[in-house]
């Protein structure tokens, strides 16, 4: 996989802090992020009127796309405020508007006790996997040493393993360990890097001048100081996004806690969602404002964790194809 | 991936390279790195190397998790060889990959498109476009149920409106994975991103090059841009077919039912929830180990072909390969 080259930059400025952060922002500078109308599609020849023509076609199909893609949160959202009989009946607006769902679905499941697990797996997971995860990438951006390409080679050639290879030993692994039916076997290998994030984060350390780093050490700062106090505030973008990834991540996760856990009480959201769905949708009772409402539940924290980090979001996104 | 250090940004890291004398100073840097990197080395041993080695291990011998592992030489792979389950689910796994991936570049490719011709009001769009990527894959198997539903769902109501009496989705054996990859379509939104940024990073001065010499924007898309954004269109039909191949959450999620309640749906019965099934519900962990490898197989198969068979279609700027 060879990366698109990038055209050379006269600074050394880090990769995601600039081009990819440009990107996302969205009053587009760039050179060829202008108004179709003015420079890009200023097709000689063309009309003004055409050009128009184009430009409300494009705006048109655009938002018929974006309403495409925000009906179902609007449905889901709306069909939680409905009495059972209702659900179905495809109104954007309730025609009964009731909260009950939500006293429900917190009195028929253990809600509360999911929604707390989800955030300790959610916070232990991100935590530890960008630490982890900075170090290694600064241990192979920072020094120099025989075999480093080849050792970083290796680190990329795990993502391509399937999760399936892996997953029976791990889960052995766990057993033997007695973690079985923790919370533990859902974070705690994140304790070790990850293999994208270090990928990330290497890319985002290389941008860095390295000049920083040998004043430091002129200083008298030793390896640890020079990656804690030096290396790693200036990483701050990379970090914010190793973290939203990594929250979004383990937040959503369902097969690690389909595998791990075994008792109602210590599910996490989506293994709880998806009890409910059994108990209560297609194989159940056929209660489908519980399972929405749930469904609801599970999605408001990353639409919001979204919302707060949108730009570092699609920042890192963009970063991902371009370096694949 | 050898040029991610090449960056040109830095010629300290480009310097780096395997084949460097190894001077003292260098030397002295050997431990420090380890230091930092022992982390990664560790996990690497005991979440995927050892895994590796034990799950091959696994494949040649019945395991249940209770009794200890007995070997069976490679009796769990030719069971699998005559399991039509397997047949089965292989059948409805390339089914998905083949229609869900290339839809999946088209479409987005043509949503990327569109948005690079938005103008100010990208930003909105994308975010729109997005926002599905961020739902819990629980909650859109769960949706696929709602919206796509049979006789209630407002997929169905939409196709009434034209008079189009709209399938089962959810039920009709044959329906259930078109619907599936017409709700994956709903996650479009990552890869909408990563093609967008491609499309920002194709030069102006080409096109207008091209502009000069009477292109039209149709030639100018497809002589200029879809060759310049080649290599990033390449890397999500790796990506994604790497990921169909693994389908898993949605299609348990909605056809699945665990604890008490147990139903199945042969239809959605893909490769990796049929290993799981055995691996995790029957703990057949044997039989679902050697799953696993024949899946790995596969899938290094396909992406070998994928890479071969992208030497003509892919073109990388200044890189001759």
């Amino acid at each position: 996989m060879t990366a698109l080259e990038p055209r050379p930059t006269a600074l050394p400025v880090p990769e995601m802090s600039d081009r990819a952060l440009r990107f996302a922002s969205d009053e587009e500078t760039g050179p060829t992020g202008d108004d179709p109308g003015t420079r890009r599609g200023g097709h000689a020849g063309r009309s003004r009127g055409r050009r128009l023509a184009w430009q409300i076609s494009v705006g048109a199909l655009l938002l018929f796309f974006s309403v495409l893609f925000i009906y179902p949160f609007v449905w889901l959202l709306s069909a939680s405020f409905k009495p059972r009989g209702e659900v179905f009946d495809n109104r954007l607006i309730p025609k009964t508007f009731t909260f009950d769902n939500y006293l429900t679905v917190w009195e028929q499941a253990p809600m509360a006790a999911w929604l707390v697990n989800t955030v300790i797996v959610t916070v232990l997971a991100t935590v530890t996997v960008t630490m982890s995860s900075a170090m290694v990438a600064w241990g192979f951006a920072y020094f120099r040493f025989k075999g480093r390409n080849a050792l970083f080679g290796l680190v990329l050639g795990t993502m391509m393993l399937p999760g399936a290879v892996t997953m029976i030993p791990t889960f052995l692994i766990w057993n033997a360990l007695g973690q079985v039916g923790t919370l533990t076997p859902l974070w705690a290998g994140n304790l070790f890097g990850s293999a994208f994030y270090i990928f990330l984060l290497r890319q985002f350390f290389l941008g860095l001048p390295r000049e920083l780093f040998d004043a430091a050490k002129v200083d008298g700062a030793n390896n640890w100081t020079i990656f804690w106090r030096v290396a790693l505030p200036l990483c701050r973008p990379a970090l914010v996004v190793t973290f939203l990834f990594e929250f979004q991540a383990s937040w959503t996760d369902l097969m690690r806690s389909l595998i791990y856990l075994r008792d109602a009480a210590d599910f996490t959201v989506p293994r709880g969602l998806k009890s409910l769905l059994d108990r209560y949708g297609f194989g159940g009772e056929w209660h489908w404002e519980i399972v929405v409402t749930a469904s609801v539940i599970t999605t408001i924290p990353v639409i919001i964790l979204f919302f707060i980090g949108q730009k570092q979001f699609v920042a890192g996104i963009a970063t991902t194809g371009s370096k694949g | 991936m050898s040029t991610t250090a090449a960056r040109g940004s830095h010629p300290a890291a480009v310097a780096a390279g395997d084949d460097i004398p190894v001077n003292r100073r260098r030397r002295s840097e050997v431990w420090p790195a380890l230091a930092f990197i022992s982390p990664w080395i560790v996990g690497f041993g005991i979440f995927t190397l050892w895994p590796v080695i034990y799950s091959g291990y696994l494949s040649l011998t019945d395991y249940d998790v209770i009794n200890p592992p007995s070997f069976v030489g490679l009796a769990n792979y030719e069971q699998l060889w005559n399991d039509p389950k397997i047949a089965l689910s292989l059948k409805n796994t390339l089914y998905y990959t083949v229609l869900s991936v290339p839809l999946h570049l088209v479409g987005a490719l043509f949503l990327a498109l569109l948005l690079n011709q938005a103008g100010r009001a990208t930003g909105f769009f994308r975010t729109a476009f997005f926002l599905p990527k961020m739902t819990p894959p629980v909650a859109v198997g769960v949706l696929l149920l709602l919206l796509l539903n049979g006789q209630s769902g407002v997929l169905n109501e939409v196709l009434g409106w034209f008079g189009v009496d709209g399938p089962s989705w959810t039920t009709d054996p044959s329906w259930v994975k078109p619907g599936l990859i017409l709700m994956s379509m709903w996650t479009i939104g990552s890869t909408v991103i990563i093609i967008l940024a491609a499309l920002r990073d194709v030069p102006q001065e080409l096109h207008d090059a091209a502009m000069v010499d009477g292109a039209g924007p149709w030639q100018r898309t497809w002589r200029i841009t879809i060759p310049m954004i080649s290599p990033t269109l390449f890397f999500v039909l790796i990506v994604n077919t790497i990921s169909a191949f693994q389908m898993f959450t949605e299609a348990y999620t909605a056809y699945f039912g665990s604890g008490n309640s147990t139903y199945s749906n042969d239809a959605a019965l893909f490769y990796v929830v049929y290993l799981f099934r055995q691996g995790f519900e029957f703990l057949y962990m044997g039989y679902a180990s050697a799953m696993a490898w024949v899946l790995f197989v596969i899938i290094m198969a396909v992406t070998a072909i994928q890479f071969w068979g992208s030497r003509k279609f892919v073109f990388y700027q200044g890189d001759q390969r």
